[in-house]
């Protein structure tokens, strides 16, 4: 059994009668430490998988588990960050991230929070940002506010929902380097989202395409071979990159028109 | 949001945005000549013009039509003391004007006081509980447009004495804005902040305190604003109905002992002091909404 495993999770939404199922049974293993990234369409159920995982919604069939205990509902063992930041706007960069530490380790001594903020405020580089409020911050900056609020939990899983989505190329880029070397330093396992292949490619262990909705399945995981740290520019001219590059898209631009690709993802 | 439910929301609102306009319009000034006579007219001259039209139909009227309307000038005269000496305290029923408004004041600040005191928490439950918005929403809707002049008899029947019944009418008058805008403030709280809440698994009243009440601030504001702009309103019922002291009490008052004058010196006196609440009101409402726009 996978570290974090869903399997057979079903789940629809809509009014009775005229229920749209956006995921037909998902079968996910992800190893402890892993770096995996689901790409697919927008709108093809990508945000409901990490909901799920999430424990913000409940499968209508099917069981996620993580370590072997079933998922039922939110945790602080699975952090969350949303594309929109999702930051409170009248709190401070350091409240933002105090609200988390003080609710997840109510037993600490207040220094020993106080230090575990300031630890993450420098971990993404915003020490000098952390008396200002989120409207003050470019986007950039926001979304590094909230990943801090999360690894700030010391999760066991990361979920990271589209978490570039909003912010234009450079500062993706700049922020993906940025996980990159976050995730090298604590080898936190991750599940990233993402509409963005290479954004995928750059990141994770293994990518796995989901099919266009709805009825969105996950299709065969490409596993990504390639040494960290990983550098954008050779990229580009590496036979493996390019190899897993044209297999995702053949599946994402092949599903979904009808009958969707069936086979289930390999669960390791 | 800003929906005013009330006469003097509209009005309120009318005089939000003339301002705004003047403001956009001494901007402009700086850029070129002709216009800065434009700024200038807008902002002084066009009040002028209808504050004098206003005073000269005034004195027409009181030296054509209406010989016990006094004249301007006269109001003026026989307010002076009032106005000159306007804290000094000459004897129960004859107080400077300022003295009268600092009663009235005081007790639109225990009446207001309990309005917030009770509506907010309903409309916390108004906007959070969907059994509770059911049950109590229809009897809201009509209960909200009674007039005070109806509150006020049933609160000397309830209380027996006049001063509670003052601060039950003032409260129960000016409590439904807030009660209304705090309900549409906790309704409206993106989503996004609620799944933050709900993956640090914060508690009902940690959400409560920390999530919900912060994010529906700014509507809940527009709702204070508007109550005490309802509040000052009924002030003055109150007061003529019940004799307490303050601006309303003098104005009836002076109507009984025929001092014409006082009347139209109480009503300005209530109009500038209702102004200024609202401006001030609305310069922290303006500074909470820059706040916590992300």
């Amino acid at each position: 059994m996978s570290y974090l495993e869903l399997s057979g999770v079903r789940k629809s939404f809509g009014p009775a009668g005229a229920r749209t199922e956006v995921l037909s049974g998902i079968d996910l293993g992800v190893e402890r430490g892993e770096f995996v990234a689901i790409v697919g369409y927008s709108g093809s159920g990508k945000s409901t998988l990490i909901n799920l995982i999430g424990g913000l919604l409940s499968p209508d069939a099917g069981r996620i588990s993580l370590e072997g205990k079933p998922v039922s509902g939110p945790g602080h063992d699975r952090a969350v960050v949303f594309q929109n930041y999702s930051l409170l706007p009248w709190l401070t960069v350091r409240d933002n991230i105090a609200l988390a530490v003080d609710q997840v380790f109510p037993g600490w001594t207040r220094q020993r929070r106080e230090d575990h903020v300031q630890h993450h405020i420098d971990l993404v580089r915003l020490t000098e940002a952390s008396r200002k409020r989120p409207h003050e911050l470019s986007g950039g900056m926001r979304q590094r506010v909230a990943l801090a609020r999360a690894l700030s939990m010391t999760p066991r899983v990361l979920l990271l929902d589209e978490p570039l989505g909003a912010l234009d190329a450079l500062t993706r880029a700049a922020l993906q380097h940025e996980i990159e070397r976050l995730w090298s330093e604590e080898r936190q396992t991750v599940v990233l989202i993402t509409n963005d292949v290479d954004e995928g490619l750059l990141l994770a262990d293994r990518i796995i395409p989901l099919s266009r909705g709805p009825g969105a399945v996950l299709g065969p995981p490409v596993p990504v071979d390639l040494a960290r740290p990983r550098d954008r520019k050779a990229l580009n001219h590496d036979a493996r990159f390019k190899a897993a590059r044209a297999e995702i898209f053949r599946y994402l631009l092949g599903s979904g028109r009808k009958e969707p690709a069936r086979e289930p993802a390999e669960v390791r | 949001m800003n929906s005013s439910r009330s006469p003097i929301g509209d009005r309120l609102f009318f005089f939000g945005a003339s301002g705004k306009g003047s403001g956009r319009m001494s901007d402009a000034a700086a850029l070129s000549r002709p216009r800065t006579g434009a700024g200038w007219s807008r902002t002084w001259f066009l009040p002028l013009i209808g504050v004098g039209g206003l005073l000269a139909l005034w004195a027409l009227t009181s030296a054509l039509f209406s010989p016990n309307l006094p004249s301007p000038l006269k109001t003026w005269e026989v307010s002076k003391p009032y106005l000159l000496n306007p804290f000094e305290k000459r004897g129960e029923l004859d107080q400077g004007i300022l003295r009268f408004t600092g009663y009235s004041l005081w007790l639109v600040a225990k009446g207001y006081g309990l309005a917030l005191l009770i509506g907010i928490p309903i409309g916390l439950l108004l906007g959070l509980s969907p059994l509770f918005r059911s049950s109590f929403d229809p009897i809201i809707q009509i209960l909200r447009p009674v007039s005070p002049l109806a509150w006020l008899p049933l609160g000397l029947v309830l209380f027996g004495k006049s001063a509670p019944a003052a601060l039950f009418t003032i409260a129960i008058c000016a409590m439904w804005p807030t009660v209304l805008n705090t309900a549409l403030g906790v309704r409206s709280v993106p989503q996004d902040y609620l799944n933050v809440a709900k993956v640090l698994k914060l508690s009902r009243g940690k959400t409560l305190f920390k999530v919900l009440l912060p994010a529906a601030l700014p509507y809940m504001f527009t709702g204070f604003r508007l109550s005490l702009g309802i509040a000052w309103l009924v002030i003055v019922a109150v007061e003529m109905l019940t004799g307490a002291p303050g601006v309303g009490g003098f104005l009836w008052q002076e109507y009984n002992s025929l001092i014409y004058e006082h009347i139209i010196l109480c009503i300005l006196t209530i109009g500038v002091v209702g102004y200024i609440l609202d401006r001030a009101m609305y310069w922290v409402e303006v500074r909470l909404r820059a706040e916590s726009a992300s």
